[in-house]
């Protein structure tokens, strides 16, 4: 759109000159580009507004030596506040390329409803709104989990349809590849809870029962909640994001014109896989969270491995033990519910699959804590 | 606007009746009422964002009307028959979606192999040898084995055909055939489905707005307006053309040209 490119660096300027009894004519010069900092419309505005008897603008711009956006917006808002007082605009000097953007630019009205407030609502409407979203959410999530039994059921029955190729991967993925950071995380809640533990028990010389506190907290507690956690970001987000990938590309719907239920053929695979390696991640979390103990015992308490052994083997029941596993079974259904239920209500647009799979996580380790705190009260109330 | 007598005939493979489309409070399309006639290429066309997509989600019994009702021949409502009626009903039904829709885990012969073998007793070789004809049919022989991001956009589009072909259906539905094809290959795809239709006897319904392929395969449509919310024209594409006095139809059949009654 350069007119004249060897001067660019003319900066622009304007001037607003009287002819005749009721004309202003705007003379524009230099160079209008965004780059350049032409000046703005409002003292162009300001000045049509003082001149109560004008009743035409024409324009000069024969020494505009270039122009781009910039000049266009400015022309836009002087000519919108000359419409608003009544003054009629002649474009005839500017140049051809301007004139055409400017016809296109005002050819089609704003549509009437169409510009968004930006205003907030009150205060009270937000909450409102938020509740009853909460309440759908609520249902939609109620709803869910009575399909996903149903499904449960067929399942059961035999008359679940998914591939067994399908929840072979599932469990290969959420099984032998998590090995790795449930290994580093496990280790290292062990030497924690040893660390912690050893800092309180020295005071009264029983180092060596670091090792019950250890054993217990791991196989009660701590092996199957950081288990769970971790699946939680690892496999709950990968979920929702494959699930949600497919409901972006429409893979789901050919699934339900086919007859293929998606929830016994995407969500029952992936329960199963996590109902199935949670426990066994779990036992092998609780050994290693064990062993993260024993190296802080051995290396900092000075106890002998034999008596740290001994120790753990005598203050371990194997109640402890089961209370872990169940819970880890419990852990995985959550987080494949919570993965699969944000994945299935995911939007149609690549950020929703992100949404989808933050929302994911954040949902599996709430239900995961509460469904802990639960299981704690219930097993209080037992006596286990 | 009139339904026809037929509709419970053997001529009318779909017919609705005053059928409302909503999600939530937001009403899409109202008052929908036409015939699909066996063996029509049955186009349904208007504006960006009035709905086609929507109506064909409900002829597939993907979404469940506000209003009114889906009949497949004429007589058994998609949403009043129950469940294992409506799985049988939809089992006769195939659907090429807009981005072909293929499961992205699957080959392409295992995509189509897949509802082959819940559906029929054939073992998995002879579903996969079926699979390699439904392929070959669509000039994919020899991609058996490829997953669906390693071929092309068009070639996507024809895998999604053989695989809504998959189980011999009565009535093929394509949502957007041409949309990201060039010319050439969205001329294919036309002949292709003029094709099937005269070999297989099958009834096709096509959402579109591509005139190239509406004028070419069309035998008869419905035209959705956004504004009104309802459909204000209906009839053999060609015909509306010639006769149609209204002149949103009018201009989204030419172009915007000459449609204007000046």
């Amino acid at each position: 759109m350069s007119a004249n490119p060897a001067r660019v660096t003319d900066s622009a300027a304007l001037a607003l000159q009287r002819v005749g009894q009721d004309g202003v004519v705007l003379k524009l010069t230099g160079n209008w580009c965004v780059g350049a900092h032409p000046p703005a419309p409002a003292a162009v505005e300001s000045k049509l507004r003082e001149l109560r008897d004008v009743r035409q603008l024409r324009y000069d711009a024969s020494a505009v030596t270039d122009w781009d956006s910039a000049l266009l917006s400015f022309l836009l808002r002087v000519g919108a506040s000359a419409g608003a007082a009544k003054v009629a605009v002649d474009v005839s000097g500017l140049p051809s390329g301007v004139q055409q953007l400017l016809k296109l630019a005002t050819a089609v009205p704003e549509r009437k409803g169409a510009r968004r407030s930006a205003q907030v609502p009150p205060w009270l409407e937000r909450v409102g709104k938020d509740a009853q979203a909460f309440w759908r959410g609520s249902q939609d999530m109620i709803a869910f989990i009575g399909e996903a039994a149903l499904s449960f059921g067929r399942l059961v029955r035999g008359q679940a349809r998914f591939r067994r190729a399908d929840l072979m991967i599932l469990i290969q993925d959420c099984g032998a590849q998590a090995l790795g950071i449930v290994s580093l995380i496990s280790v290292l809640v062990g030497l924690i809870l040893a660390f912690v533990g050893s800092v309180q028990l020295r005071q009264f010389g029983a180092q060596i029962f670091v090792a019950n506190l250890v054993g217990i907290a791991t196989a009660r507690e701590m092996g199957a909640l950081m288990t769970a956690i971790i699946m939680a970001g690892r496999t709950g987000a990968a979920f929702a994001a494959q699930l949600g990938t497919m409901e972006v590309n429409e893979e789901t719907d050919a699934l339900k014109t086919f007859g293929f239920s998606p929830i016994d053929f995407l969500v029952m695979p992936r329960m199963l896989a996590l109902i199935i390696m949670m426990p066994v991640l779990c036992l092998y979390a609780d050994l290693l969270g064990i062993i993260g103990g024993g190296i802080v015992g051995v290396t900092i308490l000075d106890i002998s491995l034999v008596q740290y052994v001994n120790q753990t083997i005598g203050a371990l029941s194997i109640t402890d033990f089961a209370v872990g596993l169940v819970k880890s079974a419990v852990f995985g259904v959550l987080i494949a519910l919570a993965g699969c239920l944000r994945g299935m209500q995911c939007g149609r647009s690549a950020s929703a699959v992100g949404a989808a799979a933050t929302s994911a996580v954040v949902t599996a380790i709430v239900m995961l804590v509460v469904m802990d705190g639960l299981f704690s009260v219930l097993l209080d109330i037992l006596k286990i | 606007m009139m339904t026809t007598p037929q509709s419970t005939g053997n001529g009318a493979a779909i017919t609705i009746r005053k059928l409302d489309m909503a999600y939530g409070d937001f009403v899409i399309q109202k008052n929908l009422d036409f015939t699909i006639r066996r063996g029509d290429i049955f186009i349904i066309m208007g504006g960006s964002g009035c709905g086609k997509s929507t109506l064909l989600r409900h002829l597939v019994g993907l979404k469940e009307p506000a209003r009114g009702q889906v009949l497949y021949g004429g007589t058994d409502s998609l949403w009043e028959v129950g469940e294992d009626e409506r799985q049988a009903i939809l089992r006769g039904v195939g659907v090429l979606y807009q981005k072909g829709a293929l499961w992205s885990s699957l080959t392409l012969a295992e995509n189509i192999a897949m509802p082959i073998e819940a559906y029929t007793d054939l073992s998995a070789q002879d579903a996969r040898e079926l699979a390699s004809l439904k392929l070959s049919l669509v000039g994919l022989n020899g991609f058996e084995d490829y997953y669906p991001s390693e071929i092309s956009g068009g070639m996507q589009k024809r895998a999604g055909l053989a695989r809504a072909m998959a189980l011999d259906p009565d009535i093929l539905f394509f949502d957007e055939p041409s949309a990201g094809l060039d010319p050439i290959s969205s001329k294919l795809l036309d002949d292709l489905i003029l094709q099937l239709r005269d070999s297989l006897g099958a009834t096709v319904v096509v959402v579109t707005h591509e005139l190239a392929s509406i004028f070419a395969i069309g035998t008869n449509s419905v035209f959705l307006d956004p504004d009104t919310k309802t459909m204000i024209a209906e009839g053999d594409p060609k015909k509306l053309l010639a006769e149609s006095k209204d002149p949103k139809v009018r201009d989204f059949l030419t172009r915007g040209t000459g449609g204007k009654p000046q």
